[in-house]
C-alpha cells in the first residue's frame, strides 16, 4: 500500500493533560477515539482505543508497563499485552492495534490521524 | 467350545499377530494403576486391555473420597483417563463368573470375553457385623461415591453414629458433622485407631477428636440399631451396656474383607482370612493365568488395606506381562493421616514387635502433640513410630527407618522451631540415598535427586511427572520441596519479570523497608517499568500498609488495576456498575427510593446481587461522579465491589424475628461489614452470619462466616463459591462476640501479609504446612508472637477508613480522572450504545474488529 497517498489531520493535546503512564482517551473527528499514554521518560504513544477483542473503547485504561524491554498496555478486560511502539498484540500474533503518529514537544502532543483511520494498519507496517 | 472373541477396534492388523487380551476385573485405584502400567510398558501393542467396572463411572481416587463433604465433585476425584484407543473400558459391566478352562470370563448382561490373562483387582467391601437392625433404611456403609451421595442425600439433624473407630470410622464422624449432625463413634478396642496408633496417641487422638465436638465411646460393642416401630427407620443404637444412643444415621466403618466371591467361586486358593493367594509374581498359586492385585490379593498371607502395597502389586503385574521378573515382597504399611484436621501417622514398627525393641515417646499436653520412636536394642536404628497432633516430622522419619539414627531420638521428637518451616530438610540431606521418600509410589532419594540435578525437574509439579512421587496421598510434598531446597533448586516465587519476590516477601520488603512509591520498590528491587501483574499487587500492599492514603493518588492511580481505577466495575462494553454498600443486606425504603431514582434518573440497569446488595449498570465514566454525588448526599459509600478487598457480611434475619434464631445475626454482620469495609487483600473477600444453625445466609460459602449459637458464634474460614466451591471451615467455637472480631481481626491481616497474589482464603489454607491447624495456632495461640502486630495493623485500617468515592468527589484533580475525553471531558463516547431486553437496557454487542478480519 501506498503510505504518500493518506491524508491525515492533526489532533492536539496539552502535555499538562497527561499524566505518567495513566493513558488518556482522546476524541478523534470521525467520533472514534485514540488512546494516548506518556511513559515514564516523557516519551508519548498513540494506538486505536477500541479494545479489538470486545469491541469497547477501553484501551486508554490500560495498565501501562513493558515486557522485556518494550513499552506495553494491557487491555482492562482480557489483560491480553499490546506493544505500544507496534501496536501488535504480544498474546495473539493475529491482531493489533493502529498506531497513530505522534510529534511532541514540551507543551503539545500533536497526533497525526489519517483521514480514514480505519486503515490504518498500513502505518504499522 | 469356540468363544465368541472380542478384539479392540484397529488391533488387528492383517499379517500382524493378533494382540494378547488381559481381562481387568475392577476399576478401582489399583486396576487403574495397573493398565497405565501395562500401557507405559507395552510400546508395541502387544496387549488388548478390557477392563470391567462393576461401578458406573472410570476409577476415582478412592483414598480422598471423604473430600465430597468438603467440596469435589466426582470430576475432581477422576483418576486420569485412560487410552480409549488402547483400552476398552466397560462402565456398569460386573463380572459375574470365570471358565477357568475355557478362559471366558461371563459378565452380568451375558457377554463372553476371552483372556489369555486375567487381572482380579475386585478391591474390598465393607464388612457389617451382624448386629440387629444392621440393615435397616438410615444404616450406610462407607466405601464408594453411591454410599456417600447416598449419606449426603440426607436432610437430618441431630445425631449420627458411625460403629468403628478406625480410620473409615473417623472420615465418617466428620463426614456427619460437616453434614451438621452431631457425630457419635463407638469403638470396640480401648483407644481409637487402635491398628496405627498405641494406647498414648490413642488417647490424645480422643482428646483432640472430643474437642472438636465428636462423642467418642471406646471398649464397647453395639448391641443393636434401635428402629422406629412405625417407618422401620433406624432411630438410634443401643451399646452392649445398654446405653442407647438417639440418632437417625447409623453409619458401619467396622472394617472390609477383600471381594474374593469371583475367585471362590473360580476355585483359586483363598487365604485363611480371605483374598486370592498369590506368590512373589502376584499370581494366583492355583492358575497361573489368573492374578490378583490390591485389596483382594493376600500375598504372603497378607491382605493389605492400603493403597501404596496395591500400587507395587499393580507394578509387579504389569512388569511381568512385559516379561520381566519384578517381585512383590511386602509392602511399608507407614501412613500419614488428617482426620478432623488431626494429624495422625504411623509407620515402620509402630508398635514395637521388634525383639528387644526401645521406645521412646514424647508427650507434650500443651502443644496437644504425642510422639513415640521404636528403636533397636542398640538404640542405634530407627525401626518406627507413631505422631498423633503434628506430623510435620513424618516425612524425615519414615524416611528415616531402617538409617541409624541422626541424632539423639528425644531431640528428633522435639517441636520444630516456631515459624520456621521445619528443619526436616536438614534431616533430609543426612539421608541415604536409598530412603524412600514417597511410600505411595516407592520413590527414594536417589530418585528424586536424579530427577532434580539432570534438570528433569525443576519444582515439585516436575517431581510428580517424572517419579510420580507426592501423586497418592501427598504426604511427602513438603519433603520434596525441602529435597528440592537441599538439591540448590531455588524454587522461583517471583511473581513477574519485574519483581523476583512473592507477593508476601514484596510486603515485607515494601513494609520493612518504608517504600511509599512503585518507582522508589521496582528501582531498588526490581527491573523495567512493572505490568498488569505486579502493578496491582504493590498496589493492594500500598494500600495495606498505608492506610491513609487514597489509592487513586499521585503514581499510585496508574497502578491499580481496571475496576479501582475508576472506583467501579468496568463491564464488556466499557461502561461500568456501581454498587452502593448495604451493610449486612438491611436498607431502609427511603435509601431504597434513593437507589431507584437514580438508576431512572441515568438509565441504569438494575439488579439484585447475590451480596444482599443493588447493582446499577451501564453507567459511562463521566457520570461516575455525578451518580456517587446523589448517592452519597443520601449517606451511601462505596460498596467496593471493584476492589480486591471486602465486599459483603450477608446476613439472614436472625433473633429478631425469626423464630429460631438465636443471636443477632443482622447487627453482628453490620459491625463487621463496616468494620472490614474498605480493607485491601490479596484476592476478594465476603463474610456471612447465620442466626442459628439453619445457616440461611450461606456463611459456610464465605472466606469467613460466622453461625449463631447458644452460647455464642462459631467461626469457620476459607470457603467460597466460584469455579471451585469451598466449605469454610471450624477455626473456633462458642466464642463472645468481642473474642469472635479479635480472632476474624488476626485472620485477615494474616491473610493480607501472607498470601499469594490472587489467592482466596481457602487455596491460602491449603498451602500452608499445617493447614487450619497452624492458622490456628498463629492467630489464636499465638504461636508465632505476632498477634500483636496484626491487631496493630487491624486498628489502624479501622481508625483510617475514609470513603473512597467521598473522597474523590471533594477533590477536582481526582476528578479530572473521570473525564471521558481529553479533549472533551463530558462527551459522550459515541462508541457505546444500548438496546433494551426485558424492559432494561443493555450492552449492545458490537461487531467485533477480529469478527470482521
Ligand atoms: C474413605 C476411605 C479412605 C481411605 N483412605 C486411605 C488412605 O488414607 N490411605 C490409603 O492407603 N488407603 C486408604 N483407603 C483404602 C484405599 O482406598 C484402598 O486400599 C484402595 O482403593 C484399594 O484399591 P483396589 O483397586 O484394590 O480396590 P477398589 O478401589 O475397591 O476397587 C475395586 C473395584 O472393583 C469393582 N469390582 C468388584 N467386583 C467386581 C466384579 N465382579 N466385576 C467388575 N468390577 C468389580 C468394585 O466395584 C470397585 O470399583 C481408603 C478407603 C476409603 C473407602
Ligand atoms: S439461619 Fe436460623 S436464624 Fe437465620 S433465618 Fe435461618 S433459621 Fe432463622
Ligand atoms: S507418600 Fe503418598 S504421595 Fe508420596
Amino acid at each position: 500500500m501506498s503510505i504518500q497517498a493518506i491524508e491525515a489531520t492533526v489532533v492536539r493535546v496539552p502535555r499538562s493533560a497527561l499524566v505518567p503512564e495513566q493513558g488518556a482517551a482522546v476524541l478523534l473527528p470521525s467520533g472514534k477515539s485514540a488512546a494516548v499514554f506518556m511513559l515514564h521518560d516523557g516519551s508519548v504513544h498513540a494506538v486505536g482505543n477500541l479494545d479489538p477483542f470486545y469491541g469497547a473503547p477501553v484501551i486508554c485504561h490500560g495498565i501501562v508497563g513493558d515486557r522485556s524491554g518494550a513499552p506495553t498496555v494491557a487491555s482492562p478486560l482480557g489483560k491480553q499485552v499490546f506493544c505500544l511502539r507496534t501496536g501488535a498484540c504480544l498474546d495473539d500474533g493475529t491482531v493489533s492495534l493502529p498506531v497513530f503518529p505522534v510529534a511532541a514537544d514540551d507543551d503539545m502532543i500533536h497526533l497525526s490521524i489519517p483521514v480514514h483511520e480505519a486503515e490504518t494498519d498500513a502505518l504499522t507496517s | 467350545m469356540t468363544v465368541p472373541e472380542r478384539t479392540l477396534p484397529g488391533k488387528t492388523v492383517p499379517g500382524k499377530t493378533v494382540p494378547k487380551r488381559v481381562v481387568v476385573v475392577g476399576h478401582g485405584m489399583v486396576g487403574h494403576r495397573f493398565v497405565e502400567a501395562l500401557l507405559a510398558r507395552d510400546t508395541a501393542g502387544a496387549w488388548g486391555i478390557t477392563v470391567l467396572s462393576e461401578e458406573p463411572r472410570p476409577a476415582y481416587d478412592r483414598v480422598a473420597l471423604s473430600s465430597v463433604f468438603d467440596g469435589a465433585d466426582e470430576m475432581s476425584l477422576r483418576l486420569p483417563a485412560l487410552d480409549a484407543a488402547r483400552v476398552d473400558l466397560r462402565l456398569g459391566v460386573r463380572a459375574e463368573s470365570v471358565d477357568r478352562a475355557a478362559r471366558v470370563v461371563r459378565t452380568g448382561d451375558g457377554e463372553r470375553i476371552g483372556y489369555d490373562e486375567l487381572v482380579l483387582a475386585t478391591g474390598s467391601y465393607p464388612f457389617v457385623p451382624p448386629v440387629p437392625g444392621h440393615d435397616a433404611p438410615g444404616c450406610f456403609v462407607y466405601r464408594t461415591l453411591d454410599d456417600l451421595a447416598a449419606i449426603k442425600k440426607l436432610c437430618s439433624s441431630g445425631a449420627g453414629v458411625v460403629i468403628g473407630g478406625g480410620l473409615l470410622g473417623l472420615e465418617a464422624a466428620n463426614a456427619l458433622r460437616l453434614l451438621g449432625l452431631d457425630p457419635h463413634v463407638v469403638e470396640m478396642a480401648p483407644h481409637l485407631m487402635a491398628v496405627q496408633v498405641d494406647a498414648g496417641g490413642g488417647a490424645l487422638l480422643g482428646r483432640l477428636v472430643t474437642d472438636l465436638g465428636v462423642t467418642v465411646h471406646c471398649g464397647i460393642g453395639t448391641a443393636r440399631v434401635l428402629t422406629d416401630p412405625a417407618s422401620g427407620q433406624a432411630s438410634g443404637v443401643e451399646l452392649t451396656d445398654g446405653t442407647v444412643i438417639s440418632a437417625s444415621v447409623v453409619v458401619f466403618a467396622t472394617g472390609v474383607r477383600p471381594r474374593d466371591q469371583l475367585a471362590r467361586d473360580m476355585g483359586v486358593a483363598i487365604g485363611p482370612r480371605g483374598g486370592v493367594v498369590v506368590n512373589e509374581a502376584c499370581r494366583s498359586v492355583s492358575d497361573e493365568r489368573v492374578w490378583a492385585i490390591g485389596e483382594v490379593a493376600c500375598a504372603d498371607g497378607v491382605v493389605y488395606g492400603l493403597v501404596a502395597p496395591g500400587y507395587a502389586m499393580a507394578e509387579t503385574v504389569a512388569d511381568r506381562l512385559a516379561g520381566g521378573a519384578a517381585a512383590f515382597s511386602g509392602a511399608d504399611l507407614s501412613a500419614k493421616l488428617k482426620l478432623l484436621g488431626v494429624d495422625v501417622a504411623s509407620f515402620g514398627d509402630a508398635h514395637g514387635r521388634t525383639p528387644g525393641a526401645l521406645c521412646v515417646t514424647l508427650n507434650d499436653p500443651v502443644r496437644r502433640a504425642y510422639g513415640k520412636l521404636v528403636i533397636s536394642d542398640d538404640a542405634a536404628t530407627l525401626l518406627g513410630g507413631i505422631l498423633v497432633g503434628d506430623a510435620g516430622r513424618y516425612p524425615m522419619l519414615r524416611a528415616l527407618v531402617g538409617s541409624p539414627l541422626p541424632a539423639d531420638p528425644s531431640a528428633l521428637l522435639a517441636p520444630e522451631g516456631a515459624g520456621a518451616s521445619g528443619d526436616g530438610g536438614a534431616g533430609l540431606a543426612g539421608l541415604p540415598d536409598s530412603a524412600q521418600v514417597c511410600s505411595c509410589n516407592a520413590v527414594t532419594k536417589g530418585d528424586l535427586l536424579t530427577a532434580i540435578t539432570s534438570g528433569a525437574a525443576r519444582d515439585v509439579a516436575g517431581l510428580a511427572a517424572c517419579t510420580r512421587a507426592g501423586t497418592g496421598c501427598g504426604s511427602c510434598v513438603p519433603a520434596l520441596k525441602q529435597l528440592l531446597g537441599v538439591a540448590g533448586v531455588a524454587q522461583s516465587t517471583a511473581i513477574c519479570e519485574h519483581l523476583r519476590a512473592s507477593r508476601a516477601e514484596l510486603y515485607e520488603i515494601i513494609g520493612g523497608a518504608g517504600i511509599r512509591t512503585f518507582t522508589e520498590l521496582i528501582t531498588r528491587y526490581g527491573r523495567g517499568r512493572g505490568c498488569d501483574i505486579c502493578k496491582p499487587a504493590v498496589a493492594s500492599i500500598l494500600a495495606s500498609l498505608h492506610t491513609g492514603d487514597h489509592i487513586l493518588d499521585g503514581e499510585r492511580g496508574a497502578l491499580q488495576d481496571t475496576n479501582d481505577r475508576h472506583l467501579a466495575n468496568m463491564q464488556r462494553n466499557g461502561t461500568y456498575s456501581v454498587v452502593p454498600r448495604i451493610p449486612g443486606g438491611e436498607i431502609t425504603p427511603a435509601k431504597l427510593m434513593v437507589i431507584a431514582r437514580v438508576a431512572e434518573d441515568f438509565g441504569l440497569y438494575t439488579k439484585i446481587t447475590g451480596g444482599q446488595r443493588i447493582d446499577l449498570l451501564g453507567a459511562r465514566l463521566e457520570q461516575l461522579p455525578l451518580i456517587w454525588k446523589r448517592l452519597t448526599d443520601a449517606g451511601f459509600e462505596s460498596g467496593h465491589a471493584y476492589g480486591k478487598a471486602l465486599r459483603t457480611v450477608k446476613s439472614c434475619v436472625g433473633s429478631a424475628w425469626c423464630r429460631y434464631g438465636v443471636q443477632d445475626s443482622v447487627g453482628l454482620a453490620i459491625e463487621l461489614e463496616l468494620r472490614y469495609r474498605g480493607l485491601r487483600s490479596p484476592h476478594k473477600l465476603k463474610g456471612g452470619v447465620s442466626g442459628c444453625a439453619r445457616e440461611c445466609a450461606e456463611a459456610r460459602s464465605k472466606d469467613f462466616g460466622v453461625i449463631a449459637t447458644e452460647n455464642g458464634w462459631n467461626l469457620y474460614v476459607g470457603g467460597n463459591g466460584g469455579f471451585r466451591p469451598r466449605h469454610a471451615e471450624l477455626l473456633v467455637a462458642d466464642v463472645p462476640t468481642d473474642e469472635l472480631i479479635t480472632i476474624i481481626d488476626r485472620f485477615l491481616m494474616f491473610y493480607i501479609r501472607t498470601a499469594d497474589r490472587l489467592q482466596r482464603t481457602a487455596a491460602w489454607i491449603e498451602s500452608m504446612d499445617g493447614g487450619l491447624e497452624h492458622l490456628r495456632d498463629v492467630i489464636v495461640a499465638d504461636r508465632l508472637g505476632i498477634c500483636a502486630d496484626l491487631d496493630a495493623a487491624m486498628a489502624r485500617h479501622v481508625a483510617d477508613y475514609r470513603d473512597e468515592w467521598k473522597a474523590v468527589l471533594a477533590d477536582p484533580q481526582r476528578l479530572a480522572r473521570f473525564a471521558s475525553f481529553v479533549n472533551a471531558p463530558a462527551a459522550p463516547d459515541p462508541a457505546i450504545s444500548f438496546t433494551v431486553e426485558r424492559g432494561q437496557k443493555i450492552p449492545n454487542r458490537p461487531l467485533l474488529p477480529l469478527e470482521v478480519l
